[in-house]
């Protein structure tokens, strides 16, 4: 396949072109379902396509295929080649600079091979070991939307004009389970899951299965909350998303567009100095890793905001010619299009109040567990969604509420976070601990 | 040249008839109760326009095959993309290992299966490729339209996608069917400036259309004012209340709340399992009796339309919801043999590398009596909601929410100013009993709809009539 990868570059010089880029993917999967202690679904595939970007000048063109096989290869070279021909030119346009390009080395434990090793009747047990805990947990656990383990493994090459080849085989599996309960003649449902690199490095089953079974039940019963302003906790999986938020804001490419609310903040504070928000593409083991980034240049670490201050955007080349900045190594892409941006591990550092903590110094407020919905505007920093979760009420979780929305503004949410938790989780590429953010209003009753 | 369904893969792959038979036989050897093969080629382009200049510009081939066994309540699937004798059989034998101990299902002959209609009658071969200048020109004049709109706006970005996706649909029973469907669509974003402040404009629409469709039905001169008057309006928005309210929701998109709040919940996959908020509601009230809602697949060229399903069956106009009567669900191939009933052609998947499920395809409520300004001025305090963004919905407890782009308080009877950052949040099962007025201006999206569900995405229509709902919450900040 790498020889693929290099014939293609070679090939599009050979054709007019003055740079290129190949892309090519390929990998498997093994996903199964099983509901109410039944097989629903088992699912195996393997998969491959190729992508390549050739520039003619300033003039880029990209094209895929998932046949690659060399007269499709061949056929999709030249329409790159046609595509940059009819596109404009774009002063901007181009691979990364010859001495940007690297890879980080040393094993960063990205691939476990047992992943490979499961066999569906044994992806089926670990399925069915986490549902039959969540039911078991308590009566009124009475119906599921099932549990589901998946497992797979890719393999990614990329090669350029510029003598870059790079190889990175990755592994990742993932258990979830999502109960439902009944109480009263009314349902109410949640999940959990585990996700890690292979098989050993899961939560049990039977771990996953209880905290689902705990979240799902502890929504039963739910009321509305009532109009106001209020503090509101978010818990990691909640804060997980706020991330993402930041993440959309801190991308070059949303910066250079000015749709970012963070557009030209850069060296500003513009948080509290409790918060450090680090992006970490080459910690060892994690979700979001790689030894190089999808333009072929080394993956670091990057501080964001560092005590309250944004220390750097997160970009790819082109983003960072456009900003008159140097890469940090966050291209991302997928074959349809050229590279953008993405983190590669994004975690907001812990602080020292336990969850608990935070909790108790709560009059009256909101313990966030779920959002839902997209309105989040990353221009205006805008933010309204809708929420469920836990009534706090004199420092305690009192009862659960739903059907609300929780509305404020992502730039001053930054200045409005009066606590960090000590709770650090991680769990894929976007990693928080517990959140408090004062002064948020609330839409409810 | 023949018009076999099998006619594309076998020209281009030589997929041959008897082959088919092969696969769908090793697909059902070790038992199951049916089988079938999903074969897609989907060539697609797209332009991206931002700063006056195209940034990106892309082309691509996606082929594969899924082979999927069904036994009881239980799917075995397996995907390739190699369309090779060897590779296909390989991925039957491991969809047959699901059913090992099931009866044997006899295979019949295979029978050409037309659609029997022709929803999107361009010349479809050549939609996938009908040449960058006419897709470059569409964007370069949306972006035109955007910036003379208002001295205002900053920043324009177009985009323009298209596709021609060929399937090929062959089943145990005999079905053998094929379709070609196209897909455009042109899209907009426009940002507006002024004291510093920055607001964004969104706007998009298109179907399984040809290119014409652009100079004739909606231009990019249209969409490019649209996301620009957008943009400038919000501007002047001002922090949206919060709390309950009446709300008036405008004509065309905004039927979003109906495919969050009611069109998931009516799901069959979701119904058999007993994990929708409607579950066991056939034949009760569940919306005013001003309601009727109904599924259409057959409307000509929209986005959510087909000729056929993505199991082979044909779409069809289902009645979900009749003057507020639940009268029935959504239902894809496996659910309607585990429920007996029959499909309603809504068995639907993103790809090959799915399996598929029941989707909606276009979601709509009829027309109703009401004059719009009439439902304007009955209302003393509330929302007008004329665009959205997306939606959501948890279909356990039916919450639901979406969030608008463009609306406006409704004072004393009158509109009076945009507000911003609008996110509306209820309860399924309620929503629909609290309309109380209903238009006569049913009209349905300009296609740019896409549903979400299990990771999967397919295209979908929404629309409405203008409508009243007597109590909404409104997320807002004020």
């Amino acid at each position: 396949m790498k020889d693929l990868a290099e014939r293609v570059v070679a090939e599009a010089a050979r054709r007019g072109a003055t740079a290129a880029e190949c892309v090519i993917r390929y990998g498997r999967e093994l996903s199964v379902n099983v509901r109410l202690g039944e097989v629903e679904s088992i699912k195996q595939a393997e998969g491959k396509a190729l992508g390549i970007r050739i520039f003619k000048g300033q003039q880029a063109g990209v094209t895929h295929s998932s046949d690659l096989a060399w007269p499709a290869v061949s056929a999709m070279l030249d329409a790159a080649l046609a595509i940059a021909e009819a596109s404009s030119p774009d002063p901007f346009a181009g691979l990364p600079r010859a001495e940007d390009l690297g890879r980080r080395e040393g094993d960063l434990q990205l691939y476990d091979p047992a992943v490979l090793a499961v066999t569906a009747d044994e992806a089926l047990d670990l399925a069915r070991r986490a549902e039959r805990a969540a039911l078991a947990c308590d009566a009124r656990l009475t119906n599921s939307n099932g549990a589901s383990f998946d497992a797979g493994e890719g393999t990614k090459i990329l090669a350029n004009s510029l003598g870059f080849v790079g190889e990175v085989r990755r592994s990742s599996c993932s258990l979830s389970v999502a109960p439902i309960a009944e109480q009263n003649g009314a349902k109410q449902r949640d999940y959990w899951y585990a996700v890690a690199r292979g098989p050993s490095d899961l939560e049990p089953p039977e771990t996953v299965g209880r905290r689902a079974a705990e979240r799902t039940l502890r929504r039963l019963g739910a009321r509305k909350a009532a109009t106001g302003r209020y503090p509101v906790v978010f818990e990691p999986k909640t804060a997980r998303s706020l991330l993402g938020h930041i993440l959309e804001a801190v991308s070059g490419e949303a910066v250079y567009r000015e749709a970012s609310f963070l557009t030209g903040a850069l060296g500003r504070e513009v948080a509290v100095p409790a918060l450090t928000l680090v992006d970490d593409g080459c910690q060892p083991a994690a979700l979001g890793s790689a030894p190089f980034d999808a333009e072929g240049v080394p993956t670091r670490r990057t501080v964001i905001l560092g005590e309250g201050r944004l220390q750097s955007y997160l970009l790819n080349s082109y983003a960072a010619r456009k900003l008159n900045l140097a890469t940090t190594g966050n291209a991302a892409r997928g074959l349809a299009a050229a590279p953008g941006v993405s983190c590669g591990n994004l975690t907001m550092e812990p602080g020292k109040q336990s969850p608990e903590e935070i909790i108790a110094a709560i009059p009256q407020g909101l313990y966030v567990t779920e959002l839902i919905g997209f309105g989040v505007n990353a221009v205006t920093g805008d933010y309204s969604r809708g929420a469920s979760g836990l009534w706090i009420e004199n420092g305690q979780l009192a009862y659960p509420v739903e059907e609300i929305t929780v509305a404020g503004n992502l730039k001053e949410m930054l200045r409005q976070v009066a606590a960090i938790g000590n709770d650090l989780e991680f769990r894929g590429a976007v990693n928080a601990p517990t959140i408090r953010i004062d002064g948020l209003t609330i839409a409810g009753r | 040249m023949s018009n076999a369904p099998t006619d594309f893969f076998a020209r281009h792959y030589g997929v041959s008839p008897t082959d088919l038979e092969r696969y769908l036989a090793a697909a059902l050897a070790r038992g199951g109760d049916f089988a079938d093969l999903y074969f897609e080629h989907q060539a697609s382009s797209s332009l991206r326009l931002e700063e006056g200049i195209i940034k990106s510009a892309s082309q691509g081939i996606s082929l594969g095959v899924g082979v999927r066994v069904l036994s009881g309540e239980r799917t075995g699937y397996a995907y390739t993309d190699d369309l090779s004798p060897e590779k296909i059989l390989r991925a039957a034998a491991t969809a047959a290992h699901i059913a090992s101990g099931a009866t044997a299902t006899h295979i019949v002959g295979l029978s050409d299966t037309p659609p029997g209609r022709n929803l999107y009658p361009v010349a479809a071969a050549a939609a996938g490729d009908t040449g960058m200048l006419g897709k470059l020109a569409l964007v370069r004049r949306a972006e035109r339209a955007a910036r003379e709109h208002d001295a205002r706006i900053v920043q324009v970005q177009v985009g323009y996608a298209d596709e021609l996706r060929q399937i090929l649909v062959v089943a145990s029973d005999g079905r053998c069917s094929a379709d070609a469907q196209p897909m455009a669509r042109l899209s907009v974003l426009a940002l507006a400036r002024e004291n510093g402040v920055t607001e964004k404009g969104h706007s998009g629409g298109g179907g399984r259309v040809a290119l014409e469709f652009f100079d004739e039905v909606l231009t990019p001169e249209a969409l490019g004012e649209q996301a620009a008057r957008e943009a400038v309006q919000q501007l002047a928005a001002r922090p949206c209340p919060a709390g309950e309210m009446e709300v008036v929701l405008g004509p065309g998109w905004p039927g979003i709340l109906l495919h969050e709040a009611i069109g998931h919940g009516l799901e069959a996959d979701f119904n058999r399992k007993k994990t929708s908020a409607f579950s066991g509601l056939l034949g009760q009230r569940v919306a005013s009796e001003k309601c009727t809602v109904v599924d259409n697949g057959t409307l000509p060229g929209r986005r959510g339309s087909l000729n056929m399903d993505d199991e082979g069956a044909p779409t069809h106009c289902t009645t979900l919801i009749e003057n507020g009567i639940l009268k029935n669900y959504m239902q894809d191939e496996l659910s309607a043999r585990l429920t007996g009933a029959a499909s309603t052609g809504n068995g639907r998947r993103e790809s090959y590398a799915h399996m598929p499920m029941p989707r909606m395809t276009n979601t709509y409520m009829l027309a109703g009596n009401d004059e719009p300004a009439d439902i304007i001025r009955s209302v003393r305090r509330g929302l007008y909601a004329v665009n959205f963004g997306g939606g959501q919905v948890d279909i356990t407890n039916g919450k639901f929410v979406f969030s608008a782009s463009e609306s406006y308080l409704i004072e004393d009877g009158k509109i009076t100013a945009p507000v911003k950052g609008a996110t509306l949040i209820g309860n399924g099962p309620d929503v629909l009993t609290r309309v109380s007025m209903v238009g006569n201006d049913l009209k349905l999206d300009q296609g740019i709809g896409t549903c979400g569900k299990d990771g999967q995405s397919v295209p979908v229509g929404v629309g409405i009539p203008t409508l009243k709902v007597d109590r909404l919450t409104v997320g807002g900040t004020q």
